[in-house]
């Protein structure tokens, strides 16, 4: 049974798991966008990135821990600064490719994530390839698949048909990360939510069409009730903000 | 304005090419003749029902075919008890696979950073010319398909314009109307072979008659 350290813990385990598997057995938490435990590893999202050293030297590589079987004498870093600064870059970039989604935007909240430094695309895919693999391995139809490449890869039904393989099951509905929309609250257009931190009063109960289940939300946690102790960044009614926190 | 094999029509628009059916089906694919159908068989019958035998199968159709049509990849898939989407998603993949027909000769034109600087853009121009082409694309009697593509890997011999397989050099505007005639020779004199066969054919049946 191979042992390997994750975050200074040892653990054995059994061949064939993988690192996100011992990780999780540790209760270490590893955000992941295209895992799922019914459905074999894409590794399609690179979100769960860890640090990865064998052995006591040579140099640590980040690697993708949903498909990285473990192995004995590896020294697994989870949260290292390495790891953040890639799983920050990670999410921003998802975040930008798709704002809409809630999925994307907890975890940027979770994570740290403030900014958003790229422009917005708007797609409605990251491509994880969750729907097309739960269609083939969970559903047993393959109905829908991955069509082109590179920049026009698209998942899609052949010759955009539906396929009578297709039971209307709606599998792919459910584990699509990015078809769950997030609060269209008072900052519905910002590429990035927590935009309730530029608005006063902060918290979501104020707004009648906010629907906020960040998870956390930044807002709450920066400036809500529960903080008021901290002083935070604001740009739109300034004045009044400051004002109720001073 | 009709043009192409069995009266089919095709019309190029901006998508690609919508290549509405003859034959009353309503439908946008291309119908297909009963010889083609026995012809796709027996493509198919050469091979193992093997999934890994999937590229090379779709290699031979399009090798037939010049591209590769809907009703044989679903037989294909059929065939190899594989999802349609996974023929599909190879079928879209590959560049050397379409899934609208393509011309007889296939025309590529290198615009690779060699290339670019010693003047392909030029050659490209002057080849949509001489070919009566706004893009790349296939011309309306399908014999030529030209096609962008990146580095094929002799950038001594810039620009390059590949036909085919064969690989011509040092390509100028001055002589792509030399280079697309070969292929058009070609084509013409199988033509005539084919025209003098037929009136042969003719002149046979008439004598028998
Ligand atoms: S549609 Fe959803 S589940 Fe399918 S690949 Fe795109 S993001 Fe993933
Ligand atoms: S969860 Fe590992 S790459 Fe997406
Ligand atoms: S750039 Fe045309 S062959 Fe390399």
């Amino acid at each position: 049974m191979p042992k390997l350290t994750i975050n200074g813990i040892e653990v054995l385990v059994e061949k064939g798991v993988t690192v996100l598997e011992a990780a999780r057995f540790l209760g270490i938490p590893i955000p992941t966008l295209c895992h799922d435990d019914g459905l074999a590893p894409a590794s399609a999202c690179r979100l769960c990135v860890v640090e990865v050293r064998r052995g006591l030297e040579g140099r640590s590589k980040l690697l993708a821990a949903c498909s990285l079987p473990a192995e004995d004498e590896m020294v697994v870093h989870t949260n290292s600064a390495r790891v953040q600064r890639a799983r920050q870059l990670l999410i921003e970039l998802y975040v930008a490719t798709c704002p809409s989604s809630k999925r994307i935007q907890d975890l940027a909240s979770a994570y740290g994530v403030h900014e958003c430094r790229y422009e917005a695309e708007h797609e409605d895919c990251i491509q994880c390839g969750l729907c097309v693999r739960m269609c083939e391995q969970q559903m047993m139809a393959g109905a829908i698949g991955f069509a082109g490449r590179g920049a026009n890869r698209r998942v899609s039904r052949p010759f955009d048909m539906t396929d009578k393989r297709c039971r209307q099951c709606g599998a792919c509905l459910y584990i699509c990360p990015v078809c769950e929309l997030r609060c269209a609250g008072p900052a519905a257009e910002a590429t990035l939510c927590n935009g309730c931190l530029n608005f006063a009063p902060v918290c979501f109960q104020s707004y009648d069409d906010a629907m906020c289940f960040l998870d956390p939300c930044h807002a709450c946690e920066l400036a809500g009730p529960l903080r008021p102790d901290v002083k935070i960044k604001t740009r739109a009614r300034a004045t009044v903000l400051s004002g109720e926190k001073q | 304005m009709q043009a192409g094999l069995d009266g089919r029509v095709l019309t190029f628009t901006k998508a690609g090419f919508a290549a509405p059916a003859c034959r009353g089906t309503g439908g946008g694919t291309l119908v297909m003749t009963e010889t083609e159908l026995q012809q796709a068989d027996s493509i198919l019958g050469q091979f193992d029902d093997r999934r890994a035998n999937l590229i090379a199968i779709l290699q031979d159709i399009q090798a037939h075919f010049y591209y590769l049509p809907e009703d044989v990849l679903r037989r294909l898939a059929r065939k190899l008890r594989i999802p349609l989407t996974d023929v599909y998603q190879v079928a879209t993949f590959y560049r050397c696979f379409s899934l609208v027909p393509r011309g007889r000769h296939q025309v590529q034109v290198c615009l690779g950073t060699a290339c670019h600087v010693r003047g392909a853009p030029r050659v490209l121009d002057r080849i949509l010319t001489d070919l009566k082409l706004g893009a790349p694309g296939t011309t309306r009697d399908r014999q030529f398909t030209v096609l962008t593509v990146r580095c094929v890997g002799c950038c001594g011999l810039a620009p390059v314009v590949r036909v085919d397989n064969k690989t011509h050099p040092h390509l100028t505007q001055a002589k792509v109307r030399g280079v697309l005639n070969k292929y058009r020779l070609k084509r013409q004199s199988q033509e005539e072979v084919a025209s003098a066969e037929e009136a042969g054919d003719r002149d046979a049946t008439a004598q028998v008659g």
